[in-house]
């Protein structure tokens, strides 16, 4: 039984997620054409609320075209990468609290992994290498210098990501997820708590994901479309897919370390009953998580690309030593209470 | 070559001093004051008006001055034109096809067969400039659609139209010419 209910909620997330991803492809297309004055694609359905589904269509209809002299296999290999790991890493955040279902009590998470954060780091790392490997097996240029540039900038950006959380982790003492959602119970939000962190694992979770002020491994004028730029049909799709993926999961990611996870503030003095409390608390989530996906995209046409030097700048010598700090801040802190 | 030179210190001399920006407040180092500043900016935007027009259900309604395609005034019934063939021979890319004939009319001449290669033509406004009877005109239509060449030769049926319908355009030449 238990089996049955994992497998249930896996394909539920991944249904819920996998639909997300498109309507917030959607939304980035319609908050862009709104930020720059025009109205976006709005024929295909009501308001265009069906054009995800005909873009897929339309990327599934398009060849497959495998430059000559690239390494096949990679080729191939990269895309599925990258997809496999946006999607794996939604697995251990907490969407919810306790449910009783039927009779069942369910956790509102698929795995409750007790290593928790560390998957997730672990888990965004390997993202680099679909990018990397998708650059070096087309056998283009353009790819391969997007490549380079992804593989520097995320090492580089992982490292004040990973020490940003460590002042979260030092907080809770646990690295579970779920403890550090309990944590944030009311307004207890890390975001308050930890403003400097939130800030540098903010800047951080924007180079992971290849957004905006530091797409260099795509940077359009630049590069064509870096490391996609030999990539066609649903492969293209497939590395579509995994950006706003990454980008869902950044945001998912965020709420739960900084912005409280599924506690929605006064709910307890709505009083409704326990189940209805966690529908809301589900609720609670997943409006977050389209808000900071909005964030997302109002940064995107706000904040300039960096230069690689600049990127490496800011990474190595702003965002690194302030992470530090503020986990010597709240060392401090903690101890001092 | 003295010359160059005198121009070059000349134009130095022209030269604004440079300006050497303050260095960054140690506050203004962190962005973050700019770059919220930056979003209300680009949220802002998003109250705007949106400059997007629905194409096919939203008209664009040209002004007076646009050259459409040009058409034939048709007047109590029956066309301005006398064919007099200035029109195909002023026409620069040879679309205009004009054949006369007699009338009882007036007018004595009209043409049997007035065809306008709408392939061909440049949409230049020369027929209409040549015309002495302002028989034919720039319309506002700009929709010119066909799916077989032969579709693209436009007859007198589809050149003929009232001249109530093409008003603006002709005050607008009677104000110009």
């Amino acid at each position: 039984m238990e089996l049955l209910i994992t497998v249930i909620k896996i394909v539920a997330v991944m249904g819920v997620m996998l639909g997300c991803v498109a309507y917030v492809v959607l939304l980035e297309r319609r908050l862009s054409a709104a930020i720059q004055n025009r109205i976006g694609p709005n024929r295909v359905g009501w308001q265009g609320l069906l054009q995800p589904i005909a873009d897929v269509v339309k990327l599934i209809m398009k060849e497959d075209i495998v430059p000559t002299k690239a390494n096949r296999f990679l080729h191939d290999l990269a895309p599925l990468i990258s997809i496999g790991v946006a999607m794996t890493t939604f697995a251990i955040i907490p969407f919810g609290n306790r449910i009783s279902l039927f009779g069942y009590d369910i956790k509102l998470q698929i795995a409750d992994v007790n290593i928790g954060i560390l998957y997730i780091l672990a888990l965004t790392s390997l993202g680099v290498y679909g990018l990397t490997l998708s650059g070096w097996s087309s056998n283009s240029k353009y790819p391969l210098l997007g490549c380079i540039r992804s593989s520097a900038q995320m090492i580089s950006y992982e490292l004040s990501m990973g020490v940003s959380i460590i002042g979260i982790i030092m907080m809770t003492e646990s690295l579970k997820l779920d403890k550090i959602v309990e944590m944030q119970a009311g307004w207890h939000w890390n975001i308050i708590l930890q403003p400097i962190g939130f800030i540098t694992f903010l800047v951080a979770s924007f180079a992971e994901t290849n957004r905006l002020p530091f797409d260099l491994p795509e940077a359009e004028p630049e590069l064509v479309a870096g490391f996609h730029t030999e990539y066609s049909g649903m492969k293209f799709g497939l590395f579509y897919l995994a950006e706003y993926s990454n980008m869902f999961v950044a945001s998912a990611l965020i709420t739960t370390l900084y912005l409280g996870g599924w506690q929605v503030p006064f709910v307890h003095s709505l009083g409704l009953s326990d189940f209805w409390i966690s529908i809301v608390q589900v609720f609670g989530f997943f409006v977050k998580i389209v808000l900071m996906v909005a964030f997302f995209i109002i940064i995107r046409w706000t904040i300039p690309r960096f230069r690689y030097d600049q990127l490496m700048n800011l990474g190595w010598k702003f965002m690194l030593p302030i992470a530090i700090l503020n986990v010597l801040i709240t060392g401090l802190v903690i101890l001092l209470i | 070559m003295t010359n160059d030179k005198s121009q070059m210190t000349n134009y130095m001399e022209n030269q604004k001093p440079i300006v050497h920006r303050k260095d960054l407040h140690w506050w203004e180092m962190f962005y973050i004051p700019q770059i919220i500043g930056g979003m209300k900016i680009t949220l802002t935007q998003v109250f705007r008006p949106k400059f997007t027009r629905q194409y096919p259900e939203e008209k664009w309604n040209p002004p007076p001055s646009f050259r459409g395609r040009p058409v034939l005034v048709e007047q109590n019934g029956v066309e301005r034109c006398v064919a007099c063939g200035l029109c195909s021979r002023v026409c620069p890319s040879l679309a205009i096809d004009v054949q006369a004939s007699e009338t009882e009319l007036s007018k004595e001449r009209y043409p049997v067969k007035f065809e306008i290669n709408m392939l061909r033509c440049i949409f230049c406004g020369f027929c209409e400039e040549v015309c002495p009877e302002e028989a034919i005109v720039m319309s506002k239509e700009f929709e010119l659609t066909f799916t077989h060449q032969a579709d693209g030769i436009f007859g007198k049926d589809k050149l003929l139209i009232p001249v109530e319908k093409l008003k603006d355009r002709l005050e607008f030449l009677r104000k110009m010419r």
